[in-house]
């Protein structure tokens, strides 16, 4: 087989087969450490924390928030619109990197579509807790009532409501799907008989026959096929909550692309802190190797400079569309009161990222980590950015207001951050954080092993 | 009663040879089982494409005219409702439900096709030939006729690619 020189190995460390399955297996099967105790004994706290407020918010009501009349959304949709752009990154390794054959994706697509899942289900606890009464939930969806009414289908709140379930239920099935191979992996080297029955029963049956493979792979296919579209439609959607109202700031027709870039952005972000500390503690740098952060640092810095363009158009737009709401909507943002949040934004998300055009930081680990922490707050601040400065002074001057977080809405945040780092810590004591079979079917290609080979011909 | 015979490979290139040569010796291949999808393996067992792509088209096209219809039968016959005064049958904004539902009813009919084709399923209780297949084994089990004359044939190409534990089953049907 050709091996292009060129291109860095994938899998380092000569591995067999054997040792693919070992190494991944490892996890599951041995003891977790003190350290995995620690990480899961803070994020279960925050998580507790998080139900407490979420409980006083439901008990007291929505009075219990920061919010006031003028500004109606603070960071309640603000943590919703970031969460759901950090799940997207996940599908865009899993759907858009396989059509577009990018085999660096193998090592990196279970974890990142995980964590898909679990910033999506922190994000949809937003839109509910903020409904103020959440056992009421499910007025959001289309059925027939006594009330004698539809839901509207012309609000892109409503859209929303399909978009993220939708997308949730896609990734969900797509996650699944890649993991039955897997999860026969595992069951097949479980000593324990209860172990052995669970991971049978989760692994669906699975015996590995040519046709299952054969019709695994064109769905594999297929279904990336449907989520690349639909990863790009969800933060379209959601930009559309903010694009079809009136307010100064939020009606501009930019907002779609320039969501769904934010949205990759963020969430490459994510995955780089996860999978920094993830490699080093379960010893997966052979698998996770620095030409794979090195490539998603590309991703950030192409998805960073759209971001960093598309700030600067908004601005250019303000000025040139004439409009002196939008004019002072903008001026506003970078010198009001909250100047330092529209400048932590800039500096976070348009300056630090180019950083990465020296070849030696985007290898460089701690560098990288450092600025993948400087993204997620940045692309927080956006939101944050986007959401109270063009609330908080409107048409009106006398309505004019500043807004303040509780400190419980800041316990739900935090909440939520202990649910997404619980669900992950989970994760990797039971499901391989690296797709095991896929790996296995790059490692003849991208090996370090037949590197070496068609190097001395 | 069934006879077989089973042998695995240790690497996948060996297999693909050993299944070319079976087929090209017209001898009836029961199953390969891999711990990965092997490139080049199904025209050789000449297994035809899968359908699956096709049931995704069809349940997509379901969700897709199940979203659009019920959205205008909602706004223009059940109960058209005046909002901001625009037009009950506002196609570009059933487009975004209609695209998700699609997408939905698409995935949900694959998943469900491929399990069910496939046999596989929660409880499903397939058997489980070697622990190793899903490790790093490849196997491959062949038929062979009730009289034995084919077993010397069969043994002689899966040697000759290296094949291990060669082993000669009946079972009673």
């Amino acid at each position: 087989m050709y091996v292009s020189p060129i291109r860095e190995p994938l899998v380092t460390g000569k591995k067999t087969y054997k040792k693919i399955t070992d190494e991944i297996s490892a996890p599951i099967e041995g003891k977790p450490g003190k350290a995995w105790y620690a990480g899961i004994t803070l994020t279960v706290s925050a998580l507790l924390l998080g139900l407490a407020m979420m409980g006083y918010t439901i008990w007291e009501g929505i009075g219990t928030w920061g919010l006031n009349k003028t500004i109606g959304w603070g960071w309640g949709i603000t943590n919703f619109v970031w969460w759901v752009g950090i799940g997207h990154a996940g599908t865009f390794i899993s759907a858009i990197l396989l059509l577009f054959r990018q085999k660096w994706r193998t090592s990196i697509n279970r974890s990142a579509e995980a964590m898909t899942l679990f910033a999506v289900l922190c994000a949809g606890l937003f839109p509910l807790i903020h409904m103020g009464r959440p056992l009421l939930g499910f007025f959001v969806f289309p059925y027939p009532n006594t009330r004698e009414l539809w839901v509207n289908f012309n609000s892109p709140l409503l859209w929303d409501v399909f978009a993220i379930s939708t997308y949730f239920t896609v990734s969900l099935l797509f996650w699944y799907v890649g993991l039955i191979p897997d999860i026969g992996t595992i069951r097949d080297r479980m000593k324990s008989k209860f172990k052995k029955w669970i991971y049978g029963l989760l692994s669906f049956g699975w015996t590995g026959s040519a046709k299952h493979w054969q019709r695994h792979e064109s769905i594999s296919l297929i279904l990336a096929g449907l989520a690349a579209p639909l990863v790009l439609s969800v933060h379209s959607i959601v930009s559309t909550d903010f694009a079809t109202s009136v307010i100064p700031g939020w009606h501009t027709t930019i907002f779609p692309p320039y969501f769904v870039a934010g949205a990759i952005f963020s969430g490459f972000a994510m995955v780089l802190t996860l999978l920094i500390i993830t490699r080093k503690v379960l010893h997966l740098e052979n698998y996770i190797t620095i030409g794979h952060i090195e490539s998603m640092n590309k991703i950030i810095i192409a998805t960073g400079s759209i971001v960093g363009i598309a700030y600067i158009t908004e601005l250019f737009i303000a000025w040139y569309s004439g409009v002196e709401y939008e004019q002072y909507a903008f001026l506003n943002r970078a010198t009001g009161p909250y100047w330092w949040a529209y400048w932590i934004m800039m500096t976070c998300n348009v300056i630090s990222p180019q950083l990465l055009w020296f070849k030696k930081l985007r290898r460089n680990l701690v560098f990288t980590f450092i600025l993948s922490i400087f993204i997620n707050i940045g692309m927080w601040f956006e939101r944050f950015v986007i959401i109270v400065t063009s609330l908080h002074r409107d048409y009106l001057p006398s309505s004019w207001s500043m807004y303040e977080p509780t400190m419980v809405e800041v316990g739900i945040f935090i909440g939520t951050l202990g649910l997404f780092f619980t669900c992950f810590l989970l994760f990797i004591r039971v499901f391989p954080v690296i797709a095991i079979a896929e790996v296995k079917s790059v490692l003849k290609s991208s090996g370090d092993q037949k590197k070496d080979k068609s190097e001395k011909h | 009663m069934r006879r077989y015979i089973s042998a695995y490979f240790e690497d996948e290139e060996n297999l693909l040879r050993a299944t070319k040569d079976l087929r090209d010796k017209q001898f009836s291949i029961q199953d390969v089982l891999t711990p990965f999808p092997i490139h080049g393996l199904d025209p050789i067992l000449g297994f035809k494409r899968s359908r699956i792509p096709t049931v995704g088209f069809i349940a997509g096209a379901i969700g897709c005219i199940l979203a659009f219809g019920f959205q205008t039968w909602v706004f223009t016959i059940d109960y058209p409702l005046f909002i901001g005064g625009k037009p009950h049958f506002a196609i570009p904004s059933f487009i975004p439900i209609t695209f998700e539902l699609t997408v939905l009813f698409a995935a949900f009919g694959m998943v469900f096709a491929f399990l069910i084709r496939s046999k596989l399923g929660p409880g499903a209780n397939n058997p489980i030939h070697d622990e190793r297949i899903t490790d790093d084994r490849f196997m491959i089990i062949v038929d062979l006729d009730e009289a034995g004359n084919q077993d010397e044939l069969v043994k002689e190409i899966l040697l000759k690619e290296e094949a291990q534990e060669i082993k000669v089953k009946e079972i009673d049907k």
